[in-house]
């Protein structure tokens, strides 16, 4: 039987973080992921999503609390067991973060040839020329560098290079700041369709696009001043009557 | 006594204003060094550890060695020349032109040979290492390694060390070797020296540990400018600008500390010929 801490892919138990010992940036975050769900974090600037964030990944050390992710908890993880427990993760990060040096496709393959060193060069094109398949991504940029493709492409490549491992967590590093609208709504597009064509990972976006976060999200949380304000459905949101959820709700949406 | 107090308070306050920099600085200065060596205890357990980066190593000697051969070749034998025509100005003095090639020897094999390629390289490859780490910081590259279950500095850092440590000898027999040519260029054709009387002083003189001592001192200068380097791109932050600080104090403090441990590996080296019974 499942049990409860089952059900969930990632728990934030009153975790607390200070950096210099005196200001807490997370004031006691308690937080539960759903396996298999669409989570968006929302807040605002400086209200600790990145922190949080840094949390699950286990870059970070909470000060106090617990982080469990795929029911491992990472305060007792060592820096090497660590380092190891990361392969469940796949980020696309807010600048893709592609190795400039490399190609699109070796930018994929990179994660492959760092952790399936059983399979040849040719297994590892074929895994990352289909996760490129999977992004939408034109073959013919597949040997440039990212600095000759769009933004956009850039994104694609990212999120494939995410997949590559083909991850049980899906994590989205503010996807969508500093695009334009038409490349935000084709970001928004690819994550949903990513996390619909696979079922059972669980997918986890850091944003300030309200748009996204409650269009396409299963889950929203709302973080304010280190601390989670509020979490659940979008329907939970629009029905809120704290003040700082209907500021939010009420100027981030364009309907 | 409160006019004494007073005196006292303003006396202790200017000590305060005078004093409290200089321990901040010092205290600053003690603590870089101690995260410096600390980031090198980390690099150095991860320089064998699995996997195995022999690719990331021939691609860093191939950018710190092969890349600055042209470099080293010309400034070397323009060292060779300038040199061995101030030496011997100064011999002709003395009527003691024939040691021109000697002492020119003696000072590029021990000192000018791995002191200058330690600056041309941390200069050249040592900035484009905190460079190119700074900017793999500044644009999350390096979040994504470690997210991707990557070791950062086995990945980074170590292949990097290697690289320069293998490097720098290299780089400095080459110097030794070209700088001697420039020397021996003078000497011969442009001032008029014997060229059996410059080369035979030479072999009697300088020793193949005179070589040795200088391909020592590379190699630490080697793994000690590319761990202030990489420490500084490692750490970087703050943007673009953060980067041109990495490149920056990476260049200098690599710089200054290549003269400065020269000076005492040199005594060391000494001590231990004392203690060997080498004369």
């Amino acid at each position: 039987m499942e049990s409860n801490e089952q059900k969930y892919a990632v728990i934030l138990d009153d975790v607390k973080k200070t950096f210099d010992g005196k200001e807490f940036v997370l004031k006691g975050v308690d937080l539960k992921i759903p396996r298999g769900s669409l989570t968006s974090i929302i807040g605002f600037s400086g209200t600790g999503k990145s922190v949080v964030l840094k949390h699950m990944l286990g870059l970070y050390r909470p000060t106090s609390g617990r982080v469990l992710v795929l029911d491992k908890e990472l305060t007792t993880l060592d820096d090497d067991a660590l380092t190891a427990f990361r392969c469940n993760y796949g980020v696309l990060f807010q600048s893709a973060a592609l190795f400039d040096d490399l190609t699109v496709l070796e930018n994929v393959c990179f994660p492959l040839e760092e952790h399936r060193r059983q399979l040849t060069k040719a297994q590892i094109e074929a895994i990352a020329l289909e996760k490129l398949k999977m992004v939408g991504l034109d073959p013919k940029h597949n040997h440039k560098l990212p600095s000759q493709i769009s933004g956009g492409m850039q994104k694609r490549t990212g999120l494939a290079r995410a997949l590559a491992l083909d991850p049980e967590i899906l994590i989205y590093d503010e996807p969508t700041t500093g695009l334009d609208p038409i490349l935000t709504e084709m970001v928004d597009n690819l994550i949903l369709e990513t996390h619909r064509a696979r079922p059972g990972t669980t997918s986890i976006m850091v944003s300030h696009d309200l748009n996204a976060a409650f269009g396409i999200a299963d889950f929203v949380v709302m973080l304010d001043a280190g601390k989670v304000l509020l979490s659940g459905t979008a329907e939970d949101f629009y029905k809120s009557d704290l003040e700082l959820v209907r500021r939010f709700v009420d100027k981030g949406i364009k309907h | 006594m409160s006019q004494v107090h007073v005196i006292v308070q303003k006396i202790s306050d200017k000590f305060d204003l005078v004093v409290n920099p200089i321990i901040s600085a010092i205290k600053g200065f003690v603590q870089e060094v101690g995260y410096i060596a600390l980031f090198a205890g980390q690099s150095v357990r991860l320089l064998f550890a699995k996997p195995n980066r022999y690719g990331e190593i021939i691609k860093h000697m191939e950018f710190i060695g092969n890349q600055s051969v042209g470099i080293i070749t010309l400034t070397s034998i323009f060292t060779g020349l300038a040199l061995s025509f101030q030496v011997y100005l100064g011999f002709k003095l003395v009527n003691a032109t024939d040691l021109v090639g000697p002492t020119v020897a003696l000072g590029i094999s021990r000192e000018l040979g791995p002191v200058l390629t330690g600056l041309i390289v941390s200069a050249r490859a040592g900035g484009a290492m905190a460079a190119r780490l700074g900017t793999m910081r500044v644009n999350e590259q390096m979040d994504a390694l470690d997210v991707m279950g990557i070791n950062t500095k086995q990945y980074l850092i170590a292949p990097r060390i290697i690289a320069a440590v293998i490097c720098m000898p290299l780089l400095t027999a080459l110097f030794d070797f070209m700088a001697m040519f420039g020397s021996w260029f003078l000497c011969t054709k442009l001032v008029g020296l014997d060229h059996a009387v410059f080369m035979s002083k030479i072999s009697n003189t300088v020793e193949i540990r005179h070589i040795n001592e200088g391909l020592f001192k590379a190699a630490i200068f080697g793994f000690m400018f590319a761990v202030i380097c990489c420490y500084k791109g490692f750490n970087t932050t703050g943007g673009a600008k953060g980067v041109g600080e990495a490149t920056n104090g990476g260049v200098v403090v690599s710089m200054v500390s290549i003269i400065i441990l020269d000076y005492f590996i040199m005594n060391l080296i000494r001590i231990y010929y004392l203690i060997a019974g080498i004369a």
